[in-house]
């Protein structure tokens, strides 16, 4: 399976073709993304948060998630808590401010959400937006695919 | 979140890459969090080096408190072990370890990794340690000044895990040493140790031949080691070689032919699974390595540094670097066990003055096992009592793949070590339960002849 990866992230990089949805990693339509591997999904004033596919990928087996307090807030750039896997902690920083009005209780008992499902049941939190043009500065999903290419093919 | 290093691209070239620079390389195995880390970071991928200064959090700063002590100064390329194609061939993603490229894990995850080793097996490139021999008609009291093993009372062909200490008690590295003969001995000292030991063992070798000491040594640098642990360790290599590998106990040292190669075989390792370290020369490691994955029909698989730390943390024992230091004393880590009876009494080691006091009134601070709640606990972890006052330090922690729960190992103050005290360990300022647990966390499987 990595083989094929590898194969076919080198053969996008070099004919510099936009390939996502490959093999590992999905990178969905209607989300935002940051650069730090974070996406958001909005509805009006309220905004699931979650990591990519990429990220959780990367990342390994995840064991563990930090998660904040409902009620806190969270600002766009800042940290609000972690996701360990067995190779790495990590911190996750939101792609938008706000108040945290629901966190996944779901993933103190099933961290491998984070793995299984990054988009879906993986997601980490729920926030009431404060500032909607804060949504200007995130990436596209095309954007967040280029991203995510650039940065494999440094390494 | 900051990325750790994409596991996918496996680099041909010699890199650019520096490692952080620091006082000594003292781990055979790194602790995965650290290395990954290290490296992405020091790639400066430019899309993220100006968040990590700006935000000075994340990946980069939890990795850089634990990096301090574990990684090696030198701008020099990293080596590479004879298997350096192989592994990139087979999907292995290289990171640097002690001043070499090593594969920290293949296409299956640490965690699978961990899990196959314990019910098949793994086949592990170690080329990076360091064997060495003894030669001589001095060379058992000779390395008995260096080492707390009773080397005399050694069955030949039989080794033991042993400590070098230092004129304080405190570890300079740990070693399974081996006496091939009376006049022959067999050591492996840990890749970051290397210079260190190297120096230590040579400057000591030189004053005892000037009193006439007849003692040489040879660095075995022609060789290279490979670990094959695990259940199936014993039957793939039983097809490989016509010695009878059932009659081989733990702790057992052979020199053989396997698959045609002449090497040395010690049945221990670094898993607490029953398996074997394989000397074997350099030239003909690959062809072994691919013998060996063969004959178990894919079962075997290669494994990396990753899951080789899971596995020898489950098992209980100590990664020198973390749990063991040159201040900390085989008593204080744990290891009485490894001083020989006659040498308890006798001393005649460095630093037996120190080790002999704590063994007659028992040393103040002990190495034990954790199991905590929350996030894994990680090295240097504060470990507080009940009501919050620092009682002890974590040295290595992390997710056990196998019990699926977190486990550690940490000193703590001697009166408090006792399995079933309970405890808290602080993970990012925020204190979580924890209890003392006997170690090895997941049962050894050596094998032992029968009673």
């Amino acid at each position: 399976m990595a083989s094929r990866v590898l194969w076919a992230s080198r053969a996008a990089s070099y004919l510099r073709i936009s390939t996502f949805n490959r093999a590992f990693s999905t990178v969905l339509k209607d989300l935002k993304y940051n650069d730090t591997h974070e996406w958001v999904k909005v509805d009006g004033d309220s905004a699931t948060v979650g990591i990519t596919d990429h990220a959780q990928d990367h990342l390994g087996d995840v064991v563990y998630v930090e998660l904040p307090e409902v009620g806190s807030t969270v600002a766009q750039g800042a940290n609000f808590g972690a996701v360990e896997s067995v190779k790495a902690t990590s911190d996750i920083i939101s792609p938008v401010s706000g108040e945290i009005v629901e966190v996944n209780d779901e993933l103190s008992n099933s961290p491998g959400l984070v793995n299984a499902s990054p988009y879906e049941n993986g997601w980490i939190i729920k926030v009431k937006l404060n500032d909607a043009a804060e949504l200007d500065s995130l990436m596209d999903f095309e954007k967040y695919t280029k991203f995510c290419e650039e940065e494999d093919a440094k390494h | 979140m900051h990325l750790p290093i994409t596991p996918f691209r496996t680099k041909k070239t010699t890199n650019k890459h520096q490692p952080r620079s620091n006082k000594y390389i003292s781990s055979p195995f790194f602790t995965p969090a650290l290395s990954l880390s290290l490296n992405s970071h020091s790639h400066s991928r430019s899309p993220h080096s100006h968040t990590q200064t700006m935000r000075g959090g994340g990946l980069l700063l939890s990795v850089t408190r634990r990096l301090s002590r574990h990684f090696a100064t030198d701008s020099a390329p990293l080596k590479k072990t004879p298997l350096y194609d192989f592994h990139v061939a087979n999907g292995g993603k290289m990171v640097p370890f002690a001043g070499w490229s090593m594969p920290i894990q293949y296409a299956d995850s640490i965690m699978d990794s961990t899990v196959n080793c314990r019910a098949n097996g793994g086949l592990f490139d170690v080329a990076h340690m360091c064997g060495l021999s003894l030669y001589g008609r001095d060379s058992v009291p000779f390395l008995e000044t260096l080492v707390i093993a009773d080397l005399a009372g050694l069955k030949p062909g039989t080794g033991s895990l042993t400590v070098f200490t230092n004129e304080n008690g405190g570890a300079i590295d740990d070693s399974v040493v081996t006496k091939v003969k009376d006049d022959h001995i067999y050591l492996v000292v840990n890749a970051g140790c290397r210079d260190k030991d190297l120096a230590h063992i040579g400057a000591h070798l030189e004053s005892f031949k000037k009193k006439g000491g007849d003692v040489s040594w040879h660095i075995h640098d022609e060789r290279a080691l490979l670990a094959l642990q695990g259940p199936l360790a014993a039957p793939t290599l039983q097809f490989l070689t016509k010695d009878d590998l059932s009659t081989m106990y733990f702790g057992e040292f052979k020199m053989l032919d396997i698959n045609g190669f002449a090497c040395y075989l010690t049945r221990t390792g670094y898993t607490g699974e029953d398996g074997f370290e394989i000397s074997v020369p350099a030239e003909n490691a690959v062809d072994l390595a691919k013998a060996i994955l063969e004959k178990s029909e894919g079962k075997v698989r290669l494994t990396g540094l990753g899951a080789r730390d899971s596995l020898r943390l489950e098992a209980g024992l100590c990664l020198y670097g973390n749990d063991m230091e040159q201040h900390i004393t085989p008593v204080e880590a744990g290891l009485s066990w490894a001083i020989g009876k006659r040498r308890k009494a006798e001393g005649g080691f460095l630093g037996a003055q120190v080790i002999l006091k704590q063994l007659e009134e028992g040393p103040k601070i002990r190495r034990v096992g954790f199991f905590s709640q929350g996030p894994p606990a990680r090295s240097h972890s504060e470990i507080a009592d009940a009501s919050g006052e620092k009682i002890g330090e974590v040295t290595s922690g992390g997710f056990s793949p196998c019990l699926k729960k977190n486990i550690a190992m940490g000193y703590v103050k001697s009166g408090l070590h006792k399995p079933g005290t309970e405890a808290k360990i602080l993970v990012r300022g925020k204190p979580y339960d924890a209890v003392v647990t006997k170690m090895p966390f997941v049962p050894t499987k050596y094998y032992k002849p029968p009673k």
